[in-house]
């Protein structure tokens, strides 16, 4: 519970912080309906989990004071600990909600390539980001918190991927989060068009914060026909951050997205990742992976909805609980009718480590056609002991055994992140988070 | 200098209520290759399963010792450190941890903190004995048996045993699964381990394998006893005639159950 003074939200705040900001019209009115729609809305209800009592959207100030980076070397440890240093390409850093550092390289820039914070894309790629700002992927009345996000989103990053185009070095974003009293309303908008690739990571980083918070994250990754977008997240938020992160995927004709997501949030956190197979042919691959400790809920919503024939969805959700956590798995295949020779299927495991954590992993298929396949999987249990005991008869203590099946047991998304220092991070953050 | 010993005395042993192992008597000495061969359900596995510390098997009466050390007041992992090793009938799947990560794991769990193998002596090592077991060098990046063929499996558990260099090693059904050549690979491996400081319990339900390892003495287990030991024509004569001739040497009646693995 937040003991903030909330600053009050009405049109008078709203014209402030557009005008200040020097905010094009269109993105003004766009806030303004969506407050009007974030007082009309419902919150959403993800299964299983009451939200009710949960604080998304109290805050005391609407931007924190921020900080600005001249240079690689100026970049706290931590950041650096996540990029190359010695080879840093293309890289955006956000110092809670200020742009801090941005470098593209010339390669990038000669492909056409668009990859900028939010708010300067706002008014130098108007047009673009117009027609992709929560238009096709989530949209501003979707429910409360998508309509909050759009009134008052205060960072983020745009990356527009032109046709023909394949990128092959990894973009980089890392958002870093210091100051519990103004909110992280962060929005990553890319699009890869036609016949496009492009492999993005991205981390939010919450750096020795104090006190409770908010953030409100969505990301929509679009991809036009025939487009290839490999996605990969580390979120490592402070305890005191109430969070709602949204990230969807828009894909049209023969098009494919891969997500491997390494969720290590320490507060409670409603977790949406929708992929919306629109084009026949389309493919959307979900790897999640968490563990629960302390007295943290979270819950995650996987959805992949088949529209386009022959379009094929997998998701994979492999979470570890312990102290008092409660984690929650939803797992939605969808095949909508029409979208014939469609394969939708998930798999979901808990694997709790303590008495007290509570885990649920809840698979759903919503079928309504015919010539399709689909298939999931669910569990919820302890380790192994078999594997324990193969694992200790060739002399490996039993908690070093453990180790070594938990660590195995959440490889799948830490092995497809493709930058090594997000790797390196990602393996710490597991490990201090199951000792 | 004393050879490392594993000693059973008198070993019952059950399972969920039912005992297996009836009172088995078995010395097993560095240097020393043992064959035990028996019917289904004669409790051989369970006896293997047993002397590693498998947690569904409890240990009701007896000792098992090793140079003189209760095994039995041992967790599974001491007795791994303590030189005992285990090739299992049905090795386990761990996904995600590769076999290199796990082969150095199990050797620094033996060599003890401070003491780690050095990586490319590790490399070396592994290499060297990959090629040796007719192994491709990418299954050490592959995760534990996860998709391994039966045989495959066998010869990964091999290439633990020759990695880990135990004192005793106990060979549960190693040959089962096993085409001919294959079978020739691991017995190539089991065989290069033999030397004054190595001892092996081999578990085996066809004469097959001794073709190929000459075991220095042979046991018949039955109804969850050794019944019967003897040299190495004893398994020839077990292949040619059966068990029959023993029951009836021995006046035992044949066991209906089946066997609990």
């Amino acid at each position: 519970m937040t003991t903030q003074t909330p600053a009050k939200l009405d049109q008078a705040f709203i014209d402030a912080l557009s005008t200040k900001a020097n905010e094009p019209d269109w993105f003004h009115k766009l806030r303004l309906d969506a407050l009007e729609k974030y007082n009309a809305l419902p919150m959403p209800k993800p299964d299983k989990t009451k939200i009710d009592k949960w604080d998304f959207v109290s805050f005391k100030n609407h931007t924190a004071p921020g900080k600005v980076f001249n240079s690689i070397d100026e970049l706290p440890d931590d950041v650096k600990n996540l990029i190359e240093v010695d080879n840093v390409k293309n890289l955006y850093v956000q110092y809670d909600q200020t742009a801090a550092y941005l470098k593209v390289s010339d390669e990038l820039k000669e492909q056409g390539v668009i990859f900028t914070d939010l708010l300067t894309a706002v008014k130098e790629h108007g047009e673009l980001v117009q027609k992709y700002f929560m238009t096709k992927a989530v949209k501003v009345d979707e429910d409360k918190l998508t309509a909050f996000h759009a009134a008052l989103v205060n960072g983020g990053v745009f990356l527009y991927i032109p046709k023909n185009v394949e990128v092959n070095e990894p973009i980089q974003s890392v958002f870093i989060h210091t100051d519990a009293d103004a909110p992280l309303i962060n929005h990553v908008l890319i699009v890869a068009d036609d016949n496009s690739s492009v492999t993005y990571v991205e981390n939010y980083l919450s750096l020795d914060v104090k006190g409770n918070g908010v953030a409100n994250i969505i990301t929509e990754v679009v991809a036009n026909t025939n487009a290839k977008i490999n996605f990969g997240a580390v979120d490592t938020l402070a305890e005191g951050l109430t969070t709602y992160v949204n990230r969807r995927g828009y894909i049209g004709k023969d098009s494919h997205v891969e997500w491997a997501l390494g969720m290590m949030n320490d507060g409670n956190t409603i977790f949406d990742n929708t992929t919306l197979l629109m084009g026949d042919g389309s493919v959307g691959n979900t790897k999640t992976v968490t563990v629960g400790t302390g007295k943290q809920t979270q819950n995650f919503t996987t959805k992949v909805v088949h529209f386009g024939r022959s379009s094929e969805g997998f998701i994979l959700n492999h979470g570890v609980v312990k102290d008092q956590a409660t984690t929650i798995f939803n797992g939605i295949g969808k095949i909508e009718h029409k979208a014939s020779k469609s394969n939708a299927q998930q798999e979901s495991r808990l694997l709790m480590l303590d008495k007290n954590a509570r885990g649920d992993a809840n698979p759903i298929l919503l079928i309504d056609e015919d010539d399709v396949m689909a298939g999931h999987a669910a569990s919820v249990g302890r380790v192994d002991p078999i594997q324990l005991y193969y694992l200790m008869s060739r002399g490996i203590p039993r908690k070093e055994a453990e180790r070594l099946v938990i660590h195995g047991f959440l490889a799948p998304v830490v092995t497809q992140l493709p930058i090594e220092g997000v790797k390196r991070q990602l393996t710490e953050v597991i490990e201090r988070k199951i000792m | 200098m004393t050879k490392s010993t594993l000693t059973i005395k008198d070993l019952h042993v059950q399972i969920e209520d039912k005992e297996i192992l009836k009172g088995v008597n078995l010395e097993v000495k560095a240097g020393e290759f043992h064959a035990v061969m028996g019917p289904n359900g004669a409790g051989k596995s369970t006896l293997a399963s047993a002397i590693m510390g498998h947690p569904k098997y409890e240990v009701t009466k007896g000792s098992i010792t090793m140079d003189g050390e209760d095994v039995l007041e041992m967790e599974v992992d001491e007795r791994a450190r303590a030189g005992l090793f285990l090739a299992m009938q049905y090795p386990s799947e761990i996904s995600g941890v590769t076999n290199s990560d796990f082969l150095r794991s199990a050797i620094n769990a033996h060599r003890g903190e401070g003491n780690e193998i050095p990586l490319m002596q590790f490399i070396k090592k592994l290499d060297k004995t990959m090629q040796h077991l007719d192994m491709d060098l990418n299954m050490a990046q592959r995760y534990v048996n996860e998709g391994f063929s039966g045989g495959e499996k066998k010869r990964n558990e091999i290439l633990q045993l020759m990695m880990l260099e135990p004192k005793i090693a106990i060979l549960d059904e190693i040959d089962s699964g096993l085409d001919i050549d294959a079978l020739k690979v691991v017995a190539k491996g089991i065989n290069s381990m033999r030397s004054e400081d190595f001892g092996c319990l081999i578990i085996t339900h066809y004469q097959r394998l001794l073709n190929y390892i000459t075991p220095d003495y042979v046991h018949v287990m039955m109804d969850g006893k050794i019944v019967k030991s003897g040299g190495p024509e004893l398994a020839l004569r077990l292949e040619a005639e059966g068990y029959d001739w023993i029951r009836k040497e021995l006046g035992i009646e044949e066991d209906e159950t089946v066997e609990v693995e």
